[in-house]
């Protein structure tokens, strides 16, 4: 006896263990925006990554397209508790955007168009563990999933690979995106269960 | 009070009311001892722990403002493996265990000056209920309309609230979006959520309303796309999104 929630049974959850503690598994696609879908033409969109001391380098949509593509395939968790497995994409790691700047930065600021931010420590955006994506399942990003292009970042939970893309902002010191200041995990590990402040 | 505290632990909450909402969907009113208050809006983490220790957590808004008690409303959803406990099985007296409050965006603030459109979809209704709960407990005045889409009458939660609210003169305005059946006498035909449903003077663009729109994830981004497509500033559209 727990105490808790007496005749409450486990239903249908599965002991797969590529599912973090909390997580289960959804036939669905996992959605957490704060607001609208924006429309982004891909003529006008650009990619920026900012360094710590301002200095800026951008790609145009066919610069972007340019670089070297490749293929994840992987498994997503959003904190709202839902995970998929298998999940395919297409994109440029962001290893080969930050080969340009200069490094040194711990910290990185993840920048959307409609102003949306998220705050990512440098380690987990670098070392091939992160990607610019356009292509889901074999087909260009659709606007409410972040087209026409996002970030992927799979091993942190999803509301920091942010949808609608824009640029990396470098930082010396860790500074709070949006999610974060309202009282989500500032790295956000989902097999530590860091969904929010404290955890 | 409320607002942005960590939300730390999982407190111990006791079930003290379940009333009915519809036929199959309840409120749950619990009593939790060190609860912190909250701001309309927000929800709670709610666990539950089986006899062999397996525990699962959903999310629930909070249906009631601060100083109306911790009050959940459920659907329970088909082969559901939480829902449907606490609408139909969870005794009165027992406990559950909760941690909140949580999120600190899709909140309305009783000071806050500007108009309100609320846009409800199916059980997407329950913070928006907070936010109607407590601007009539704060005696505010600000302009609040409620849009409320539903299949059919029979799926209307908060009857006697809406009705009490939408009848009194400085009360909230309240239009329904019956999807599947209208009641009789409704001049509107059945149909899904349309822009002219959304257009009411007073919450026009440039009334420059602050817009909450809340359901399963389907509904939230149609709404909020026939919000940007009137010329709403897509900065003042929050949305919440069930799953
Ligand atoms: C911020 C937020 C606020 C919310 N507020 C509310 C609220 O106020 N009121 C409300 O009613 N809900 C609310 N929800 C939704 C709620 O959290 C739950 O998702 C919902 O109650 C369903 O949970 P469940 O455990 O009953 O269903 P689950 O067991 O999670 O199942 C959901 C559906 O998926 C299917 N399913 C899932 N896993 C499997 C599997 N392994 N095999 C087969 N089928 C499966 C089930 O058949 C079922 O139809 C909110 C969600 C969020 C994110």
């Amino acid at each position: 006896m727990s105490g808790f929630s007496p005749g409450f049974k486990r239903f249908h959850r599965s002991d797969d263990p590529r599912l973090p503690p909390g997580q289960f598994v959804a036939d669905g696609f996992p959605v957490l925006s704060a607001g609208p879908t924006p429309r982004i033409e891909r003529d006008t969109w650009t990619f920026t990554v900012t360094d710590a001391s301002g200095g800026e380098r951008r790609w145009t949509w066919a610069e972007y397209q340019a670089l070297a593509q490749e293929s994840p395939t992987v498994d997503i968790h959003c904190v709202t508790r839902w995970s998929k497995f298998g999940t395919s994409w297409r994109g440029v790691p962001v290893d080969a955007f930050l080969a340009h700047v200069p490094n040194g930065a711990g910290y990185a600021m993840v920048e959307s168009y409609g102003g949306y931010t998220t705050n990512v420590p440098l380690d987990d955006l670098a070392n091939g563990r992160a990607w610019i994506v356009h292509e889901y399942d074999g087909a260009p990003l659709a606007p409410e999933h972040g087209g026409p292009a996002r970030m992927l970042i799979p091993h942190l939970y999803f509301w920091k690979s942010a949808k609608w893309v824009r640029g990396i902002r470098l930082m010396e010191r860790d500074e709070q995106g949006f999610w974060e200041s309202l009282g989500y995990h500032d790295r956000g590990d989902p097999w530590r269960e860091q969904r929010t402040w404290g955890d | 009070m409320g607002g942005l505290t960590v939300p730390g632990a999982w407190l111990r909450a006791r079930l003290t009311t379940r009333t009915a909402e519809t036929a199959t969907a309840r409120t749950l009113v619990f009593s939790v001892p060190d609860w912190p208050g909250h701001l309309a809006g927000q929800h709670v983490d709610v666990r539950l722990t089986a006899d062999d220790g397996y525990q699962a957590v959903r999310s629930y808004s909070l249906s009631a403002p601060a100083g109306e008690g911790v009050a959940i409303s459920v659907q329970p959803v088909p082969d559901g493996e939480v829902s449907p406990y606490l609408a139909q099985e969870l005794p009165v007296g027992a406990d559950v265990q909760l941690r909140g409050p949580l999120g600190g965006w899709f909140v309305w603030r009783p000071e806050s000056p500007d108009p309100v459109l609320l846009v409800a979809g199916g059980s997407g209704v329950a913070p928006l209920m907070a936010m109607l709960r407590a601007r009539e407990r704060s005696g505010a005045a600000t302009p609040f309309r409620l849009v409320y889409s539903l299949r059919e009458p029979g799926q209307r939660w908060f009857r006697d609230d809406l009705d009490r609210y939408a009848g009194r003169d400085g009360g909230a305005d309240v239009h329904y979006v019956y999807t599947r059946v209208s009641p009789d006498g409704v001049v509107r035909p059945a149909g899904r959520l349309a822009a002219a449903d959304l257009s009411a003077p007073g919450w026009l663009p440039q009334d420059r309303p602050l817009c909450f729109v809340c359901g399963p994830t389907g509904f939230v981004e149609h709404a909020a796309n026939l919000l940007v497509g009137l010329g709403h500033d897509a900065g003042r559209i929050r949305t919440e999104r069930f799953g």
